[in-house]
C-alpha cells in the first residue's frame, strides 16, 4: 500500500483511496473508530513524499468529496486521500438526498494534438505551463507513449539516476503541492467576534464539537469561534483564525495530536503557542460531554463529574 | 510464398512497419544474460506477428527481468510497477481499456516469493496478458541469492546449497486456471518464438515460464539454471508449429501423431508429441509430465497446456467494448432521473 502510494506520487498516476480509519491492528477492536490515519497518509511511502487529503465529517461529505477527489487526482495527477472513520464509514446515519452533480468531469492535462503541436515535444514530466502538472498520454489513445518508472527519470520519461533531474522532479511535484493549496475544499468557518476561544477539528469529530459549543455556551457562558479543517494541504485562513483568538482548541481523535502535527510544520511559533489539544482515543466515537469537559478544565471551571 | 520474398526483401511485416519499430532502449543488463534473447524474441514474434505497438502495455515488477521491458516495443506503453505486483497494474489497466495487448515481464523471486498472491489470483482470473517469468533460479540483482524457483540441492556461486523444494510455477498455474501454461529456455529460439506467437494469439493468461540463465551469479557447475544444465536437461513434450491467422499454409501430418489447435484468433498451433499420448488440452496429464520429468531430474519444455475457447476475466466481468478514458460523461454519470430514483430509494 505505501509502496503504491509512492509509486502513484512520483509516476503522478491519478488516484483516488478512501482511508476508513480504525484502531490498530487486532481482531476485534478494529470494528472500533479512530482518526489515527492521519500522519502516515500524509507521508506515506519511502521518500519524500506528501500527499494531498480531505477529510468528510458526514454522508454527504463522503459523496461530494468523493467526486471532488477524484477530479482532484486527474487534475493534479497526484493520489488523493479521502479520510473517512469507520464512525462514518460502518455506522448508520442520517443524511439530506445528495445533490446531482452540475460541475463537468475534469480530466486534467491529457495530451491531444492540438497540444502536442502547440508544445512541439512531449515529455511525460515536462512542466510547459510552471503549475508543476504536466501532460499526460493514456495507453491506446495513439499519442506518443512512454515509459513509467516511479522516481529514476527525467523530464523526458528517459531512465535517469543524475542528481540534478532527481532534485528537478521532487521539486516540481513539490510545486503541484503548493499549487493544490487553494484548490481544495476550503474549510467551513464561524467567526464569533467575542469569543476568545477558537476550536479547531475535522471528520466526525465535528458533530462532537458542534454539540460542545453549545454545552459550553449555556454552561460556562463560553464563546467559541469553529475552524473546521476539510481538507490538506491547509489553506492560509487557518494561521488567521489562530490570530484571532487567544486560545485554540485543536480536538482529534487520536493520541499524539497528529493533526497538530501537520499544522506545526507550516505555522508559525507564535500560532503553535496558542494551540492546546483535546485528544479522545478510546475506539468510541467521541462525545460533546468529553469536549466540553475538557475545555472546561483547561479554561479553568470546575468539572463537576456526574456520579 | 511470392508475396512473402518481397516483403522480407523490403523488411516490413503485415502492417507495414520496420523491426527497428519493435526495438526498445540499449540493453544494461549482462553480456549473455538470457534476458536479452527473450527481449530479442519478444520483438520477433511482435514484428511477425504485425502487433501494433500503439496497442501494446509493458508490464513488470522489479528485479533484473523486470528492466526488460525498457528494452523492446519502445514505441510501447511501459508500466515498471513495485515488487511482484504487477499483476495488479495490469488488471486495472486492461479493465480500463479491454483492447490493450498487455506483455509483463516478472522474474522467479518477484513471481514466486513477494508476488506469489498476485500471481495466484492473476492465474485464476484469467486476464487476458502474456505473462512471461525470466526463470534463472537467482535474486540477479542482489547477487544471486537463491529465488523459490531454485531446485533442492542446487548450488549458489560461493558453495551454499539449497535446502528448499522449488515452486513449479506452471503446475501453480495450471492448477489455478490459467489457459496458456508453457515452459521454454531461452536458449531455444525456434521453440520460444512459436510459443511467444501463439501465447500473443490467446485471449486469456498466457504464462510462460522461461528458463534465461544467470551468467553472472548462476551459470556455474552445481547450479540446476545453468545454460549446459539447461541444454542437458531440456525434456520437450511435443514440437510447436505456429501458423499465425493471416497465413493460409496448411501443414501435414500423420494422423495420430500431431495435436492441431485453433486458437482465439484464428491462428492455428501444431503440436507434435513427443511424450506418448501427451494431450496439452488435458490439465491432468499435464500436471502428470510437470511430475514425471521433475522426478527425473529434468524439467518438461513446450507448451504444457492450453484451453484455447475459456472465457476471459473482461468478458466474466462485462466490460464494455471501449476504453474508460474515452466514454463521454453522459456514459459515465447516471441521468438526473436515474440517479434521483436512486436517492429516493435509500429513503
Amino acid at each position: 500500500m505505501g509502496e503504491f502510494a509512492g509509486l502513484a506520487y512520483y509516476g503522478e498516476v491519478p488516484t483516488v483511496i478512501f482511508d476508513v480509519q480504525r484502531v490498530g491492528p487486532s481482531t476485534g477492536l478494529p470494528t472500533r473508530t479512530a482518526q489515527g490515519d492521519i500522519l502516515s497518509t500524509a507521508f506515506l511511502s519511502h521518500g519524500d513524499t506528501r500527499h494531498l487529503m480531505l477529510f468528510p465529517s458526514s454522508p454527504e461529505e463522503c459523496y461530494s468529496m468523493g467526486l471532488e477527489a477524484f477530479d482532484l487526482a486527474e487534475h493534479f495527477q497526484t493520489p488523493v486521500f479521502v479520510m473517512s472513520d469507520l464512525d462514518l464509514g460502518m455506522n448508520t446515519w442520517m443524511a439530506d438526498p445528495f445533490e446531482y452533480p452540475t460541475k463537468a468531469i475534469d480530466r486534467g492535462k491529457v495530451l491531444d494534438e492540438e497540444t502536442l503541436e502547440r508544445i512541439g515535444k512531449f515529455g511525460r514530466y515536462h512542466d510547459v505551463d510552471g503549475d508543476g502538472v504536466p501532460y499526460r498520454t493514456i495507453p491506446g489513445d495513439k499519442m506518443p507513449a512512454y515509459f513509467l518508472r516511479g522516481s529514476g527519470h527525467n523530464e523526458w520519461a528517459a531512465y535517469s539516476e543524475r542528481p540534478e533531474d532527481y532534485t528537478q522532479n521532487v521539486d516540481r511535484i513539490g510545486r503541484k503541492f503548493e499549487t493544490a493549496r487553494d484548490w481544495l475544499p476550503e474549510p467551513k468557518v464561524e467567526i464569533n467576534k467575542k469569543a476568545a476561544v477558537g476550536i479547531i477539528a475535522y471528520g466526525t469529530t465535528h458533530w462532537a464539537v458542534k454539540e460542545s459549543r453549545d454545552q459550553l455556551r449555556s454552561e460556562a457562558d463560553i464563546e467559541t469561534s469553529y475552524y473546521r479543517i476539510r481538507s490538506f494541504p491547509f489553506r492560509k485562513a487557518l494561521g488567521s483564525f489562530i490570530d484571532r483568538h487567544e486560545r485554540v482548541y485543536v480536538v482529534e481523535q487520536n493520541k499524539d495530536a497528529q493533526m497538530v502535527s501537520l499544522m506545526k510544520l507550516e505555522l508559525t511559533p507564535a500560532h503553535v503557542e496558542r494551540l492546546h489539544s483535546v485528544l479522545h482515543y478510546s475506539g468510541l466515537p467521541i462525545d460533546a460531554r468529553s469536549v466540553t469537559d475538557e475545555i472546561l478544565a483547561r479554561e479553568e471551571y470546575r468539572v463537576k463529574k456526574a456520579g | 510464398m511470392a508475396e512473402v520474398t518481397r516483403e522480407a526483401k523490403q523488411k516490413i511485416n503485415r502492417i507495414g512497419l520496420e523491426t527497428k519499430i519493435y526495438r526498445g532502449a540499449k540493453t544494461t543488463l549482462c553480456a549473455g544474460c538470457g534476458h536479452n534473447a527473450i527481449s530479442e524474441r519478444i520483438i520477433s514474434a511482435c514484428y511477425e506477428m504485425g502487433v501494433e505497438p500503439e496497442r501494446v502495455i509493458k508490464l513488470s515488477g522489479i528485479g533484473c527481468s523486470s528492466k526488460s521491458p525498457a528494452y523492446f516495443l519502445g514505441s510501447a506503453h511501459g508500466f515498471n510497477s513495485v515488487h511482484g505486483r504487477m499483476p495488479s497494474v495490469g488488471t486495472g489497466a486492461l479493465l480500463a481499456n479491454r483492447q490493450l495487448i498487455a506483455i509483463g515481464v516478472s522474474g522467479d523471486g518477484d513471481t514466486g516469493a513477494i508476488g506469489i498472491g498476485q500471481f495466484v489470483h492473476l492465474m485464476r482470473r484469467n486476464l487476458p496478458i502474456v505473462y512471461i517469468i525470466e526463470d534463472n533460479g537467482c535474486y540477479g540483482l542482489t547477487k544471486g541469492q537463491f529465488s523459490p524457483t531454485a531446485d533442492l540441492g542446487s548450488r549458489t556461486k560461493t558453495g551454499v546449497v539449497n535446502d528448499l523444494p522449488p515452486i513449479d510455477t506452471c503446475a501453480l498455474a495450471i492448477e489455478l486456471g490459467a489457459s496458456f501454461v508453457a515452459r521454454s529456455f531461452s536458449g531455444d529460439k525456434k521453440q520460444l518464438s512459436s510459443i511467444l506467437k501463439a501465447a500473443l494469439s490467446h485471449r486469456g493468461t498466457a504464462m510462460l515460464d522461461v528458463l534465461s540463465p544467470c551468467v553472472t551469479f548462476n551459470d556455474h557447475e552445481g547450479s540446476t539454471k545453468s545454460y549446459s544444465y539447461a541444454k542437458e536437461h531440456d525434456d520437450p513434450v511435443g514440437e510447436v508449429d505456429f501458423v499465425p491467422f493471416f497465413e493460409d499454409i496448411s501443414i501435414d501430418y500423420e494422423p495420430g501423431t500431431t495435436h492441431e489447435v485453433e486458437m482465439h484468433d484464428g491462428s492455428r498451433l501444431y503440436l507434435k508429441k513427443l511424450e506418448a499420448d501427451f494431450n496439452p488440452l488435458d490439465k491432468t496429464q499435464a500436471l502428470s509430465v510437470l511430475h514425471r520429468t521433475r522426478d527425473r531430474g529434468e524439467f518438461a519444455t513446450g507448451l504444457l497446456y492450453v484451453e484455447p475457447q475459456k472465457a476471459d476475466f473482461l468478458e466474466i466481468l462485462n466490460m464494455v467494448e471501449d476504453p474508460l478514458a474515452t466514454l463521454s460523461q453522459d456514459k459515465v454519470r447516471p441521468s438526473r432521473e436515474a440517479f434521483h430514483s436512486l436517492i429516493d430509494s435509500l429513503r
